[in-house]
């Protein structure tokens, strides 16, 4: 388990806090420090369940549970593609065996660069758009597998 | 109280507002099988997730199917329990359930205990359709020095999180991740013995399946029960007597003291003894510990901890050092009865018995698990020989006795051996909640007031409600008792003394719902509380019967004492029978 410096764990029981350190804010507690680091390792974890005065059991499920929380840190643009139902009948498969190609990298992995980082989700509820990819926050719709290396390009 | 009319299987039912379909159909004698759904209402525990559906029942106007066991009645209601589609429903949803589960039950450690397999007969599942080539989910195996989590057989009942979590306020385990992936784990799904887990083992005594077990040691045990160098010493606690029978159909409550102790001589156990008489010396330990405490803070001495609490619970022990390590020098220091008898069976029993403590093998049958645990504990070991060897379960000794074919029921009621096998009526009652301080103040009153007690029977102390608090007068002196049982009522007593809440002098503690006799390591209750209850009944009745009933009274501890040990609280004492705590993390 890696060791929190003291700024990163003044940081949290800060975010904590401004929460009141509510039970029933867990959630909301994650969201804003996976924001604020990027990812949340067992240690970040551990000392939220303190200070929320909650078992790390019960935060390691809500965190494993989640698709949008991660436990390994993400690439500079974090890449997204969904695979609701609507995106998953328009190719949205093929989308993602062009971008593992592309980064030479499987699903949940970064680039040794740390560039890019690769995730499947589902339902971004943009289905109108399918299929949709983020990256990081902007969202690209009706992303066909032959576009992918020219979308990638944009962000070297 | 407002009524509400329904009809349940064409039977006209009238239950209170706010029964469940499920609580309706058991009051009109109908039985509805469940799988995740478990009600011990005795002890006040319950666990209604909803999440199986194998309740389901068919409700005349409603398009779906619904769970009976969250299904609250309404006036009018009509249900089917058993229509086609609802039985149709049930069989499905099993079928579904086996697809995802191991299919080993021949060799399974809860073959024949199994509330899956029971309820694949009951439903008469003759397949189970699968996917050709499909994947079941499976995960790595855990084991503890007390339990064995083997999630491939888990159904996510999620009936071990509630009492983890719930009950308990251990917050050992969590249902994590999702889909055919989740699974109910330790934070981060690492093991057992790196979680808060104090090794209670409620989860394993509720679990309807093989998901969660204990380490079994009866293999061993036959090994050295047939080795010929070593001389095998076996203790039993309380609670195990009045259990034990129910493995063999006898009704619950039965006490099966002297066929257990034949049971045991036939399978060679060279001496039978009694930790009811290790908890009378705990009791000399622990009530003269109390009793220095109680007259030094009357003297107006300021540095006594008070109250004391108990130690003989292995998981309360676990509890503290994790949760309270502040307060670890508030409990006594007195070792557990199990301990007790380990420590003196190797020293003075085997120089008795002209024997190298390395020669003799102490084993212990105990209603627990975390037991087994507290026999590894490094700080009761002597060159790292252990002063208990082997912890068993009753459940264990249930399965150790049908292999020999012992006939249980055809047995003749023998005694135990001498000298450490006889016990009073307050040994006994240490394995029912408010035991163990009832005993400590039929001892304590005595030596504190210097006088006769005028009572044996302290009822105030007993029941079955989760924290109790009483005063008993020592001759003019009040003095305040608190007892909880189940950890999270432990954890309230004990914030409730920070607090000012309470102010207590003794105080007992218990892991498990109703004492020991609600063990992990006892026959398995299957959601039925009443049998914890004929269990609790059935001690004090044991109790009643004794000729002696006051620890200090007990020749052979006073005879102990003189021969070996001096007086409770000495340097022997000390070195023997007490220990310290550690903080866990």
């Amino acid at each position: 388990m890696e060791e929190l410096q003291s700024c990163q764990i003044d940081k949290i029981k800060e975010i904590c806090r401004s929460f009141n350190n509510a039970e029933g804010e867990l959630i909301n507690v994650l969201h804003k420090t996976q924001e604020t680091f990027g990812y949340l390792p067992e240690s970040v974890q551990r000392l939220i369940a303190a200070e929320l005065n909650i078992s790390a059991a019960q935060v390691y499920g809500v965190v494993s549970f989640y698709t949008f929380f991660t436990m390994k840190p993400k690439g500079k643009f974090p890449i997204s593609i969904c695979l609701g139902t609507a995106c998953y009948v328009r190719g949205a498969e093929d989308v993602v065996d062009e971008f593992k190609k592309a980064l030479d990298i499987k699903v949940g992995e970064v680039t040794p660069d740390g560039k890019f980082s690769l995730d499947c989700l589902r339902c971004v509820g943009a289905c109108g758009l399918a299929p949709v990819v983020l990256i990081g926050d902007k969202v690209h719709g009706r992303l066909e597998a032959n576009q992918v290396k020219e979308l990638l390009a944009q962000y070297e | 109280m407002e009524t509400i009319k329904l009809t349940i299987d064409n039977k006209r039912v009238i239950v209170t507002k706010g029964t469940t379909v499920h609580q309706a159909a058991k009051q009109a004698g109908i039985h509805i099988p469940t799988l995740c759904y478990m009600n011990l209402e005795l002890l006040n525990i319950e666990n209604k997730p909803g999440g199986c559906r194998i309740c389901v029942v068919e409700q005349e106007g409603r398009r779906n199917l619904a769970p009976s066991c969250s299904t609250v009645c309404t006036e009018g209601m009509v249900i089917k329990t058993n229509s086609p589609r609802v039985l149709n429903a049930r069989k499905t949803v099993l079928e579904l359930i086996l697809s995802d589960h191991p299919k080993d039950c021949l060799i399974c450690p809860k073959a024949g205990r199994c509330e899956l397999q029971t309820l694949a007969f009951q439903l008469g599942i003759r397949r189970i359709h699968s996917v050709e080539n499909a994947e079941m989910s499976t995960y790595r195996k855990d084991q503890s020095p007390s339990i064995i989590r083997d999630m491939d057989k888990c159904v996510m009942c999620r009936r071990c999180e509630m009492i983890c979590n719930k009950v308990q306020t251990v917050g050992a385990l969590s249902a994590v991740n999702r889909g055919f992936m989740s699974v109910v784990a330790p934070a981060f799904e690492q093991d057992l013995k790196h979680s808060p887990c104090t090794f209670c083992g409620q989860c394993v005594a509720i679990c309807p399946t093989g998901a969660l077990t204990e380490v079994d040691q009866v293999q061993r045990l036959i090994r050295a029960l047939t080795d010929k160098t070593k001389t095998v010493v076996v203790q039993t606690a309380p609670a195990v007597r009045v259990a034990l029978g129910e493995e063999f159909d006898m009704p619950p409550g039965s006490i099966v003291t002297g066929k257990m102790v034949a049971a045991l001589r036939e399978m060679d156990f060279k001496y039978v003894f009694d930790t009811d008489f290790a908890a009378d010396l705990t009791i000399m330990e622990e009530g003269s510990e109390l009793l220095d405490r109680l007259t030094r803070y009357v003297a107006g001495d300021k540095s006594v901890k008070l109250p004391i609490l108990t130690s003989c619970c292995p998981a309360w022990v676990n509890f503290f050092e994790y949760n309270y390590p502040d307060m670890l020098d508030v409990p006594s220091t007195a070792r557990s009865p199990q301990q007790m008898f380990g420590s003196i069976a190797k020293t003075y029993l085997a120089d008795k018995l002209g024997i190298k403590r390395e020669d003799m093998v102490v084993v212990s049958v105990m209603p627990c698990l975390a037991k087994k645990y507290e026999c590894q504990r490094d700080e009761f070991k002597v060159n790292g020989n252990p002063d208990v060897d082997y912890a068993i379960s009753t459940r264990e000794l249930a399965h150790l006795m049908r292999e020999a074919n012992i006939n249980f029921a055809a047995l003749p009621d023998e005694e135990f051996d001498h000298p450490l096998g006889e016990s009073t009526g307050a040994g006994v009652i240490f394995g029912a909640t408010g035991g163990v301080i009832e005993a400590a103040v039929r001892t304590a009153y005595e030596l504190f007031t210097g006088n006769k007690c005028p009572r044996i029977d302290f009822e105030e102390l007993r029941g079955l409600e989760g924290i109790r608090t009483a005063t008993v007068d020592f001759n003019g002196t009040p003095i305040h008792i608190g007892i909880a049982h189940k950890l999270g009522n432990a954890r309230k007593l004990l914030d409730g003394i920070r607090s000012g809440l309470y102010n207590l002098h003794a105080i007992e503690i218990m892991a498990c719902p109703g004492g020991c006799i609600g063990g992990a390591g006892q026959p398995l209750h299957q959601g039925d509380s009443s049998i914890i209850k004929e269990r609790f009944d059935a001690i004090y009745r044991e109790d009643a019967q004794k000729t002696i009933r006051k620890s200090h009274e007990n020749p052979y501890i006073i005879k102990l004492y003189e021969e070996f040990l001096g007086k409770p609280l000495s340097e022997k004492s000390h070195h023997l029978l007490h220990t310290h705590y550690f903080e866990k993390k």
